[in-house]
C-alpha cells in the first residue's frame, strides 16, 4: 500500500501537534521528500492554524469551527464529518517564526504545483514580497517548468532575487547587470533596494564603511538638520530651540516676573533670550549654546551617507544599473509624454474641428459650438438608454449625434446668424445667448449631475509596452478619429462640387452668386456641417471625459484659440494649432506633474505671446484667399 | 462756440439727477437712519447693483465708444475685489488673533502674531506662510493703490501687446477671454497664495467698524457705491465727449481711416482700456465687501461676456444705456433666481423661474441683438425725437462699428 500524506504526519505527530521552530525543518523535509498529493494543502491549512488532532486515535484533519463544533476534512480523502463539540480535539497553533518557515516551504511545493494559477500566485506572493529563503526553491522549480509564461516569469524572479540575496558577490553582480536596462517597476525596486543608503556621522569616516556620498553641510544638508544628527549620535550636547525658551520662561513665572524681567516687556526675541540668560545665570535653565560652539562641533565632524549593503563592488555594479535604467527610463517617460501629448492634441483638435469650418472657413463666432458638442455627447447618453448593447449603441449614437447637431446647426444659422452676416461681434453674443439657452435647457432635461457614456469593452483597457509607456485604447480611438476626420474634411472641402461651392462662396459671395452658386444655401450647408461634426466629436469626447451639461464650456475657449493659434481659413492650420496647444501644455506638465491647471494657465500665456508674433497664426494665408 | 460739458452730456445732469434722488430715497427708506422698508440684504444689493453700474459703463467705453470687445473687464473688476479682500481678511484675523493670543502667559512677539495669522487664513489650504503677493496686505493705503494700479497695469501691458501687432475684432475678444481664462486658472491654484478655490470670505465685516450694525456698514457702502458711479459718470462722458471722444468713435467705426488721420491709434486704445480697467477695478474693491465673499469663479470668462451682454441689453455707445442694462438684469436676475417670481403652472408642467430664468435671458438676449440693436436705452430716443439721419449703410467698415440702425446722434 503506498504511503499516504496522514501516514507520514503520523511518523512525525510530535512536531505537528507542538510545532516549535526546532522541530519544524525536519517536518519540512520529510514532506519535501514524500511522493504524496495534498502537501501544499496541508501547509496552508496547518499555516492558518486548521489543522487539528484527534485526542482518540491521534489522526489529523483539516477542520473549521462551526459553532461550538467542527466540521473535518480528511487529509487524503477529502471526505467532509461534522462533529458536534470541539473536546476531544487539540489544534495545532503554529508561532509566527514557524509559520513563517511554513510560508516559505509553503512556495516551494506551490512552484512545482501542477495547478498553473496556483503557480501563478506563488509567483505573484514572491514578487510581493522577495525574502532570501525563496531563491533555493525557486532555483529548483525552474527546470520542470513546462509553460513558456511561467518559466520567464520564474526566470525572470530568479535574476531579481539573485542580485538581491545570492551569497556569491559575482553571481550579485552578474544578476545585477542582467538587471539594468530594465525599467520594470520590481527591477527598479531591487536596484534601490540595494543601494538604499543610511546617514552616518563620524569624526573620521571608518575603513570598512561602503560610502555612498559624503555630505556637504551647507549644500546637502542645512546646518541645522547636521547638529540634529550630532546630537542623535550623542556628538554634541542638545541645542535649545526657542519653544524651549519660550517654555522655560513660563515655567519660571512668579508675580509677573522672569529673572527680574517684567512679563509685559518679553514681546521681542531679544527680550526673552536676555531674560533666558538671566535665568542660566541662576542655574534654572540649561545654558545656549552658542552659534561659534555649533559651527565648530559640525566643522569637526564628517556626515556621509553609507549603503546597507557591505559589499562595495556590488553597490557599484547596482550603481552602474541604476544609471542604465535612468536612461531607459527618461527615454520611457519622453515616449510616454509624447503619447499624451498626442492624445491631448488630438482631443483639441476633434472640439476645434468643427469651429475650423464655421469660424475658420466662415468666420462665423459661435459662442454654443461647445453645445454642441454637448448635445452630441446627450445623443450617445440617450440612445445608450435605449439600446443596450454599446458597440451598437456607439454606432448608432455617431451618425444619429451627426444628424441632431446638424439639424441644430442650420436652424441656428436659419434663425440667427444670417442676420448677422460681417457683424463678428454681434454673432458673439448672441450665440453666447443661444449657448446659455442650450445649457440650461440640457440641466433642466438631464439634471445636473454627471451622465455616464460607457465605452465598449473593446475599447477598455489599455495598450502595455511596458512599466512606463502605456495608452488606453480609448485615446488610440480618437486619435484615429482625430485623423479620419481630417482626411474627411480635406476630402470634402478640397474633392467635391460642395467644397468647392463653400471655397468660392467664403472668399466672394457675390461673384460666387454670380456664377450661380446659392450663397444662401451654401452657408447654411457648411455651418450644419461644421455643427454636425461637432455632434460626433462630443460622442468621442463623451466616451472618455463625463457627460454633464457644462461640458462644452470647458472645450471653447480652448477650441478658439486653437484655430486662431493654427491660423484661420485652414484646415492644416487647425491641425497645427492643436499640435502645438497639446505639446505645450505637456511639455509645461512635464515640469511640475502636480499642477495640471498651472500647465494650463501657462499655456495661455504663451498662446497670447504666440499671437504677438504670428498674428495670424502658424499655417497663415497668403493672397487674396487672406480676405485683407 | 464752445459749449459746457452739461451742454454737450445732458443725458449727465439727468442721470446725476436721477442718481441722487434714488440714492435719497433708499436711504430715507433703510434700516438704520430711516423707516425700515428696505431689509439690509436688499441694500446690499442695491449696493451691488451701482458697483455692476460702474464696471458696466466702463465696458461701454470701452466696447461701445471705442469698439474694443474686451472679453476681460470682469478680471480686472475681480482683481479690485481681490486686493481690498487681502486687506480686509489680515486686518480682521490680525484683530482676532491678537485677542486670542492674550491669554497666553507671555506677550506675543511680532513674528509669532504673523505667524498666528498666517495659519488663521492659510490653513484651508494646507499652509502657512505668507505668499509673497500678500507683502503689502497689511497695510490699507498700499492695498487701496493696488485696487488702481494692478488692473491699470496689466491692462497697460496685455493692451499694449495687443494692440501694437494689430490684434482687432474677434480675435482680440478671443484673446481677452484667453487671458481672463488664464488669470482665473491662476487664481484657481493652492500655490498662488489666494486661498484658491476657498477665495477670500468674511469681507463684509470691516475692520476697526466692528461695533457698527451691519445695517450702517451697508448704508455707508451703499452710498459710496452711488458716489462711485456718479464720479465714474462724469469721468467717463468727459472722457467720451469732446474731441478725444470724436477719435476715439471714429476708431471703433473707421481705425484704418483714423490712423492715416495722423493719429496714434494705439495710443488712445491703450488709454481707453486701461483707465477703464482701473475704473472696473475700483468697483470690485466696493462690490465684494457688500457681497461678503470672492473666489477665482468670480472671474471665469462667462463673467465677462455677462458684461457685455449687460450693455448690449441696454445699448451700447451710451453710459446711461449701461447703467440701465446692468441695473435691470442684474435685479431681474436676482428677482427670478431669488425664488420671488411666481411661478407659471401650465396644467402639464410647471415653470419654475430658477429653471428657466437663463433661457429667458438668452432668449431675450438674442432677441435684442436681432431686433433691437439700440437696446432699452433707445427708447430714450423716442423722448428727445431727434430727426433720424440720413445715411446709407453701416457708421464704418470696421467689425465694432456701429450698425445703420444703432445710428443716432448724440
Amino acid at each position: 500500500m503506498a504511503q499516504t500524506l496522514q501516514d507520514i504526519l503520523q511518523e512525525n505527530a510530535e512536531a505537528i501537534a507542538k510545532p516549535s521552530r526546532r522541530t519544524v525543518d525536519k517536518v519540512i523535509s520529510a514532506l519535501a521528500d514524500a511522493p504524496v498529493d495534498g502537501i501544499p494543502t496541508f501547509l496552508e491549512d496547518w499555516r492558518d492554524k486548521a489543522i487539528w488532532q484527534r485526542e482518540t486515535d491521534g489522526l489529523f484533519f483539516s477542520a473549521v469551527k462551526n459553532g461550538d463544533g467542527l466540521i473535518l476534512t480528511d487529509l487524503d480523502s477529502g471526505e467532509e464529518t461534522t462533529v458536534a463539540d470541539d473536546d476531544g480535539f487539540n489544534q495545532s497553533k503554529p508561532n509566527a517564526g514557524v509559520r513563517r518557515v511554513i510560508s516559505s516551504a509553503l512556495v516551494q511545493f506551490l512552484l512545482s504545483d501542477p495547478d498553473i494559477t496556483r503557480r501563478q500566485a506563488a509567483l505573484d506572493a514572491i514578487g510581493r514580497a522577495p525574502s532570501a529563503d525563496q531563491l533555493a526553491p525557486l532555483r529548483d522549480s525552474i527546470d520542470g517548468e513546462p509553460e513558456a509564461d511561467i518559466l520567464a516569469r520564474k526566470q525572470q524572479l530568479e535574476r531579481q532575487l539573485t542580485a538581491q540575496f545570492d551569497e556569491d558577490p559575482d553571481a550579485r553582480i552578474a544578476a545585477i547587470k542582467d538587471l539594468s536596462g530594465n525599467v520594470s517597476v520590481e527591477a527598479r525596486g531591487v536596484i534601490s533596494q540595494i543601494l538604499a543608503t543610511r546617514a552616518f556621522v563620524a569624526a573620521k569616516i571608518p575603513e570598512n564603511a561602503n560610502v555612498a556620498k559624503v555630505l556637504d553641510v551647507g549644500e546637502d544638508l542645512s546646518a541645522q538638520e547636521a547638529y540634529a544628527q550630532l546630537i542623535a549620535a550623542g556628538l554634541a550636547p542638545a541645542s535649545v530651540t526657542p519653544d524651549d525658551v519660550k517654555a522655560s520662561l513660563i515655567a519660571n513665572i512668579t508675580d509677573g516676573r522672569v529673572a527680574g524681567f517684567d512679563v509685559a516687556t518679553l514681546d521681542t526675541d531679544n527680550a526673552r533670550i536676555a531674560a533666558y540668560d538671566a535665568l542660566v545665570a541662576a542655574g534654572d535653565a540649561p545654558p545656549f549654546i552658542p552659534e561659534a560652539d555649533r559651527t565648530a562641533a559640525i566643522g569637526a565632524h564628517t556626515f556621509y551617507l553609507a549603503y546597507i549593503e557591505p559589499n562595495p563592488e556590488v553597490t557599484a555594479a547596482a550603481e552602474d544599473a541604476d544609471k542604465a535604467i535612468g536612461t531607459m527610463l527618461a527615454g520611457g517617460q519622453a515616449i510616454d509624454l509624447t503619447l499624451d501629448a498626442l492624445s491631448l492634441a488630438s482631443i483639441y483638435f476633434l472640439a476645434a474641428i468643427g469651429l475650423a469650418i464655421t469660424f475658420g472657413v466662415m468666420g462665423v463666432i459661435n459662442m454654443a459650438h461647445g453645445e454642441f458638442i454637448m448635445m452630441g455627447a446627450y445623443t450617445g447618453y440617450v440612445v445608450q438608454q435605449f439600446v443596450p448593447d454599446y458597440t451598437l449603441s456607439i454606432l448608432i449614437a455617431l451618425p444619429l449625434a451627426f444628424a441632431v447637431t446638424f439639424a441644430g446647426g442650420v436652424a441656428l444659422e436659419r434663425l440667427v446668424i444670417r442676420h448677422l452676416y460681417h457683424r463678428p461681434l454681434e454673432t458673439l453674443l448672441a450665440t453666447f445667448g443661444i449657448s446659455i439657452v442650450l445649457q440650461q435647457l440640457a440641466k433642466n432635461i438631464f439634471g445636473t449631475q454627471a451622465r455616464p457614456l460607457t465605452s465598449p469593452d473593446w475599447l477598455a483597457g489599455a495598450w502595455v509596452l511596458n512599466d512606463v509607456v502605456q495608452i488606453s485604447y480609448i485615446r488610440i480611438a480618437i486619435f484615429v478619429l482625430a485623423l479620419l476626420f481630417l482626411g474627411l474634411i480635406l476630402f470634402i472641402l478640397k474633392r467635391t462640387r460642395l467644397g468647392l461651392e463653400v471655397r468660392a462662396v467664403t472668399q466672394n459671395p457675390g461673384m460666387a452668386a454670380s456664377m450661380g452658386i446659392n450663397p444662401d444655401k451654401i452657408n447654411m450647408m457648411t455651418f450644419g456641417l461644421g455643427s454636425g461634426i461637432a455632434g460626433i466629436a462630443g460622442v468621442a469626447i463623451g466616451l472618455y471625459a463625463k457627460v454633464t451639461s457644462e461640458m462644452g464650456s470647458d472645450y471653447i475657449v480652448q477650441s478658439f484659440m486653437t484655430v486662431v493659434v493654427g491660423g484661420v481659413g485652414n484646415v492644416w492650420g487647425t491641425l497645427a494649432g492643436a499640435s502645438l496647444i497639446g505639446f505645450t501644455q505637456k511639455g509645461i506638465e512635464w515640469f511640475n506633474p502636480s499642477n495640471t491647471l498651472a500647465a494650463q494657465t501657462y499655456m495661455i500665456l504663451f498662446v497670447i505671446l504666440f499671437i504677438q508674433f504670428r498674428p495670424k497664426g502658424i499655417v497663415a494665408l497668403k493672397g487674396r484667399a487672406a480676405g485683407d | 462756440m464752445k459749449k459746457t460739458f452739461i451742454a454737450r452730456n445732458p443725458s449727465a445732469l439727468w442721470f446725476l439727477a436721477a442718481l441722487a434722488i434714488f440714492t435719497i430715497l433708499v436711504t430715507v427708506l433703510s434700516e438704520s437712519v430711516g423707516a425700515g422698508i428696505i431689509s439690509t440684504s436688499f441694500l446690499k444689493t442695491l449696493g451691488k447693483t451701482l458697483c455692476l453700474c460702474l464696471v458696466a459703463i466702463a465696458m461701454d467705453v470701452v466696447w461701445g465708444y471705442c469698439g474694443i470687445l474686451s472679453l476681460g473687464h470682469f478680471a480686472f473688476f475681480g482683481i479690485g475685489g481681490y486686493a481690498i479682500g487681502m486687506w480686509l481678511m489680515y486686518a480682521r484675523t490680525e484683530g482676532i488673533v491678537v485677542t486670542s493670543l492674550q491669554s497666553n502667559p507671555l506677550p506675543s512677539t511680532p513674528q509669532e502674531i504673523t505667524d498666528a495669522i498666517g495659519t488663521q487664513i492659510f490653513g484651508v489650504v494646507g499652509s502657512s506662510e505668507f505668499p509673497a503677493l500678500w507683502a503689502f496686505s497689511q497695510s490699507l493705503p498700499l492695498q487701496l493703490l493696488a485696487v488702481v494700479l494692478v488692473p491699470g497695469l496689466l491692462a497697460l501691458v496685455f493692451g499694449w501687446l495687443a494692440f501694437r501687432s494689430r490684434v482687432t475684432g474677434v480675435y482680440l475678444s478671443i484673446l481677452t477671454q484667453a487671458m481672463t481664462l488664464a488669470l482665473s486658472l491662476y487664481f484657481f491654484q493652492n500655490d498662488t497664495g489666494l486661498r484658491g478655490n476657498n477665495g477670500l470670505s468674511g469681507l463684509q465685516n470691516i475692520p476697526g467698524l466692528e461695533d457698527r450694525s451691519q445695517a450702517t456698514v451697508s448704508l455707508w457702502f451703499f452710498w459710496a457705491s452711488a458716489a462711485a458711479l456718479a464720479m465714474g459718470y462724469i469721468l467717463f462722458a468727459y472722457v467720451v465727449s469732446g474731441k478725444f471722444g470724436s477719435v476715439i468713435r471714429a476708431i471703433r467705426d473707421n481705425e484704418a481711416r483714423v490712423r492715416f488721420l495722423g493719429y496714434h491709434v494705439e495710443h488712445y486704445k491703450l488709454f481707453v482700456f486701461t483707465i477703464t480697467a482701473m475704473v472696473a477695478g475700483i468697483a470690485g474693491a466696493l462690490y465684494y465687501p457688500q457681497a461678503g465673499i470672492i473666489n477665482p469663479a468670480e472671474i471665469a470668462p462667462i463673467a465677462s461676456i455677462y458684461l457685455a451682454v449687460w450693455v448690449a441689453i441696454g445699448g451700447r455707445g451710451r453710459l446711461y444705456g449701461a447703467v440701465i442694462g446692468a441695473t435691470v438684469v442684474s435685479l431681474l436676475s436676482s428677482w427670478f433666481t431669488g425664488g420671488s417670481a411666481p411661478n407659471i403652472n401650465l396644467g402639464f408642467y410647471e415653470i419654475r423661474w430658477t429653471d428657466w430664468w437663463l433661457v429667458l435671458l438668452g432668449v431675450s438676449f438674442v432677441l435684442v441683438t436681432l431686433f433691437l440693436p439700440k437696446g432699452i436705452g433707445g427708447l430714450f430716443d423716442a423722448l428727445v425725437r431727434k430727426p433720424d439721419v440720413d445715411r446709407q449703410g453701416d457708421y464704418g467698415p470696421d467689425k465694432g462699428a456701429w450698425r445703420d440702425e444703432e445710428g443716432a446722434p448724440e
